[in-house]
C-alpha cells in the first residue's frame, strides 16, 4: 500500500529521532540510463525519500538550474510515460523508499487524470506535489487521488497566513512541504530563525511531518534545516552536480558517482542535525 | 443529439462564476505562493468596480490621456476594393501609444494604486504593452520592469528604446523560445519572489483568475463605443465583426458587448504563421488542445506529452501559443468563429491598408484585416462589418521591410 510506505518512513524517522533527507531529480536528467542510474543509487547514498521531477516544458515555479534540467530532459526524449517505467524500475529493486513525483499539471491532465492515477500507483508512487494546483483547485486531481489512494501533498509558503492555513491543509495528505522563501527554486536561502518560526507555526496548525525545501544548498544548510523540519528537501544544488557532469563531458559512471557522493554529503549533514525545535508526535496518523 | 456542452445559454455575457470559470476554461493554476495575492487581485477588483470613485477616474483617464473614445472610421476605399461589404475600422491605433493595450493598463495600474503596490511587473509580445505600461507607470510615478522575449526585443526595437525612454527597465528573457510565453514565465518568477510590493499586469485576458475577467471588462469599452457609434453612423447594429487573436484582449473587448446580439457574427482572426500543415502558427484553436498553462485551463498548442510548442507568427503579438480562455469557452459553444491567416496574407493586408487608407496598421490587425479581404467581396453592399484597427504599425516596418526584402 503506497500511503503506508510514506507514513512507516516518517514513522520510523520519528522514532530514530532524526530528519529525513530527500533529494529532488529530474527524470530522463540528462538522459534515460543516465537518470535511472541515479534513481536506483539516492537511497544507498543515504536518501529517507524521494522526489522524481517530472520534466516540463514551462517550469514557472523553477529557477534557471531545475529549467535547464527539465530542457536537457525533454530535449532527450523523456516524457511522462516514461517517467512512470522509471518509477516502475526503480521498484523493482527498491520496495521500501518512497518516491514522490513533483511537477506541473498539463502533462497530467493530458495523459488523463485517472488513466495517470492508476499508471501511478501501479508503478508504485507513494505521493504526487503538483506546484500549479492550489486547493482552489482540488477537484481536478488532489480530490481524484485521494479517492484512488494517492497522498497529494501540499505546499505551504511564507504568504500562506494563518487564515488561509486551513484550507491549504483541508485536504493534506503524506507530508506538508514548506517553500521556505517567496521565490524560484535554487535562489536565495531563508534564515534559520525565519524557518523555525514558520516551522512552528505550522506544526500548530497539522500533525503532518513538515519537510522543509527551496533554497538549501549545502549540508551545512541541510544540517540546520533538519534541526528544525521532518525532512529536508534539496533538489537544484542535486541537479546543478548533473549540470556540471555534463559540462565536463565526464563518462556516465562518473556522473552518477559524483552526484550520489554528493548526496551523502548532504544526508551526513541532515544525520549530523540536533533537533533543536519540538519533534513532531511520532503517534502515525498519517496513514 | 447536441452536445450538451454547446446547449443553448440564456446569456454569454455572465461568465466567469464565482470560481473564474468560463465552461471548464479558466481557473487558478497557480503555485502557492502567489494564490494569496491571486485573491487579493480579485478582491480588490471586485471593490472598484462597485467603487464610484474608480470608475469616474478610470473614464478620466480614459478620455483625456488615451484619447477615447477612438473613432469609428468608415474605410471606403477598402469597401470600393472590396466590392462587397460596408467596411468600418475601430480606431483603436488612434489612442496613446498606439494600440488598444493602454485601455487596460490605465485600469489596472489605477487598481495597482488602490492596493499600494509600488512596482508593476510585465509581460510584453510586440511589445506595445509594455510600452502602454511603461506609459502609465512613468504617469503615477510607479517602478516598472518589463520582461521581453530576445527574439522580440531585437523584431521591436523601437518600442524597446521607447519602454527605456519611459522609464521602464526592460529584461531580455533568453528561456525556451525567448518569446512571449518565456516573458510570461519569466514574469510570474519574479512575481512569485517580489509579492510584497508587486503587481503583474498581464496584458491579455488570459492568466489566472480575476485576470481574464478584469482585462475584458477594461478592454470592452472598444465594443461598447462601437455600438453607439455605429448606431448614430447608420441607425442599426452591425452585422458582423472581425479581430485578431494573440491573447485575445482587443477581440473579446470588441466582442463581448455584443455576445448576446445572436444574430451578429463574431469573427476571430488567429495567426496561421508560415500555414498551420506546416505546424509553424500560432493559431490555438484552430490546430491546438485542451491544457492547462499561466494560470488558466484553455487551447494551447502543445504535443501528445503536454509539453508547450513554440508558436510561430511574423507578429510578436499573435505569437503565443495559448489563448485567452473566453476565446476557448465562446469557441466551444460556437458563438464566435475562429479563422487564421497566414503570414503572406498580412503582409499583403498590411501593405493594401496603407496605400488604400493611409493608415499603417500593425501586423496584428493585419490578420484581421486579411480575412476581411477574403470575406468582405462576398456579402452585399448592406451588410455592416467592423473590424478592429487595435495596431498602428510603426512599431512593425523594420519586420516588414525585410519580409519585404527592403533594406532600411
Amino acid at each position: 500500500m503506497s500511503a503506508g510506505r510514506l507514513a512507516q518512513r516518517f514513522a520510523a524517522l520519528a522514532k530514530a529521532g532524526r530528519a529525513g533527507f530527500i533529494p529532488f531529480i529530474t527524470a530522463g536528467d540528462p538522459d534515460a540510463a543516465t537518470s535511472l542510474a541515479i534513481l536506483k543509487g539516492l537511497a544507498g547514498a543515504g536518501a529517507d525519500a524521494i522526489e522524481l521531477g517530472m520534466p516540463f516544458s514551462d517550469p514557472m515555479a523553477d529557477g534557471p538550474t531545475i529549467q535547464a534540467s527539465s530542457l536537457r530532459a525533454l530535449k532527450a526524449g523523456e516524457t511522462l510515460r516514461h517517467t512512470l517505467e522509471m518509477v516502475r524500475a526503480f521498484r523493482k529493486e527498491d520496495a521500501e523508499t518512497p518516491l514522490v513525483l513533483m511537477g506541473y499539471y498539463n502533462p497530467i491532465y493530458v495523459y488523463g487524470v485517472a488513466a495517470f492515477l492508476r499508471d501511478a500507483l501501479a508503478a508504485g508512487v507513494d505521493g504526487l506535489i503538483v506546484v500549479d494546483l492550489p486547493p482552489e483547485e482540488d477537484g481536478e486531481l488532489c480530490l481524484p487521488a485521494i479517492d484512488a489512494g494517492l497522498p497529494f501533498i501540499r505546499l505551504a509558503t511564507p504568504t500562506t497566513d494563518d487564515r488561509r492555513l486551513p484550507k491549504v491543509l483541508e485536504n493534506a495528505q503524506g507530508f506538508l512541504y514548506y517553500v521556505s522563501i517567496t521565490g524560484i527554486t535554487g535562489t536565495q536561502a531563508a534564515s534559520n530563525a525565519a524557518v523555525a518560526e514558520a516551522v512552528a507555526r505550522l506544526r500548530r496548525h497539522t500533525d503532518l511531518p513538515i519537510a522543509v525545501g527551496f533554497g538549501i544548498r549545502s549540508p551545512e544548510q541541510a544540517k540546520n534545516m533538519a534541526g528544525i523540519a521532518d525532512a529536508v528537501v534539496v533538489g537544484s544544488a542535486v541537479v546543478q552536480k548533473i549540470e556540471e557532469g555534463v559540462a565536463s563531458g565526464r563518462v556516465q559512471a562518473d556522473l552518477v558517482d559524483a552526484v550520489l557522493q554528493f548526496v551523502g554529503e548532504l544526508a551526513a549533514g541532515v544525520g549530523k542535525a540536533s533537533r533543536t525545535s519540538k519533534p513532531r508526535s511520532s503517534r502515525e496518523d498519517v496513514a | 443529439m447536441t452536445d450538451p456542452a454547446k446547449q443553448k445559454v440564456n446569456t454569454y455575457r455572465d461568465g466567469p462564476d464565482r470560481e473564474g470559470h468560463f465552461g471548464i476554461f479558466g481557473g487558478r493554476f497557480v503555485a502557492e505562493t502567489l494564490m494569496p495575492l491571486v485573491l487579493e487581485v480579485e478582491k480588490a477588483y471586485e471593490a472598484a468596480k462597485q467603487d464610484k470613485a474608480f470608475v469616474r477616474e478610470l473614464a478620466y483617464y480614459l478620455e483625456h490621456y488615451a484619447g477615447r473614445p477612438s473613432p469609428l472610421y468608415f474605410a471606403e476605399g477598402l469597401t470600393r476594393h472590396f466590392g462587397g461589404a460596408k467596411v468600418y475600422f475601430k480606431r483603436d491605433e488612434l489612442n496613446h501609444t498606439g494600440a488598444h493595450k493602454i485601455n487596460n493598463c490605465i485600469g489596472q495600474v489605477l487598481l495597482a494604486r488602490k492596493m499600494k503596490k509600488t512596482r508593476i511587473i510585465a509581460e510584453t509580445g510586440a511589445g506595445q504593452h509594455g510600452v502602454a505600461t511603461a506609459t502609465v507607470c512613468a504617469l503615477f510615478g510607479l517602478d516598472c520592469r518589463i520582461y521581453m522575449g530576445e527574439v522580440d526585443m531585437k523584431r521591436q526595437s523601437p518600442n524597446v528604446f521607447r519602454m527605456k525612454l519611459l522609464g521602464a527597465e526592460v529584461v531580455p528573457v533568453t528561456s525556451g523560445s525567448a518569446t512571449l510565453k518565456d516573458a510570461m514565465n519569466e514574469a510570474l518568477r519574479d512575481w512569485v519572489t517580489n509579492v510584497e510590493d508587486t503587481y503583474y499586469l498581464i496584458g491579455t485576458a488570459a492568466g489566472p483568475h480575476p485576470y481574464p475577467e478584469m482585462v475584458r471588462d477594461f478592454q470592452s469599452v472598444i465594443g461598447g463605443e462601437v455600438r453607439k457609434q455605429i448606431m448614430k453612423a447608420e441607425g442599426r447594429l452591425p452585422d458582423s465583426l472581425v479581430a485578431c487573436i494573440g491573447g485575445g484582449s482587443n477581440a473579446i473587448g470588441l466582442f463581448h458587448p455584443f455576445l448576446d446580439d445572436r444574430d451578429i457574427r463574431l469573427i476571430g482572426v488567429e495567426a496561421a504563421g508560415k500555414g498551420i500543415e506546416t505546424g509553424e502558427h500560432a493559431a490555438s484553436l484552430s490546430a491546438g488542445s485542451p491544457g492547462v498553462l499561466h494560470g488558466n485551463r484553455t487551447y494551447l498548442l502543445q504535443d501528445a506529452d503536454g509539453q508547450i510548442q513554440n508558436a510561430h507568427s511574423i507578429s510578436a503579438g499573435l505569437d503565443y501559443p495559448g489563448i485567452g480562455p473566453e476565446h476557448a469557452w465562446l469557441h466551444e459553444m460556437d458563438r464566435v468563429e475562429y479563422v487564421a491567416v497566414t503570414d503572406v496574407e498580412a503582409l499583403e493586408a498590411f501593405q493594401l491598408c496603407s496605400r488604400i487608407e493611409g493608415i499603417v496598421p500593425a501586423l496584428e490587425p493585419s490578420h484581421a484585416l486579411a480575412h476581411v479581404a477574403k470575406l468582405a467581396p462576398d456579402l452585399p453592399a448592406e451588410h455592416l462589418l467592423v473590424m478592429n484597427l487595435c495596431g498602428r504599425g510603426d512599431k512593425d516596418i523594420f519586420t516588414v521591410a525585410e519580409a519585404l526584402g527592403v533594406t532600411l
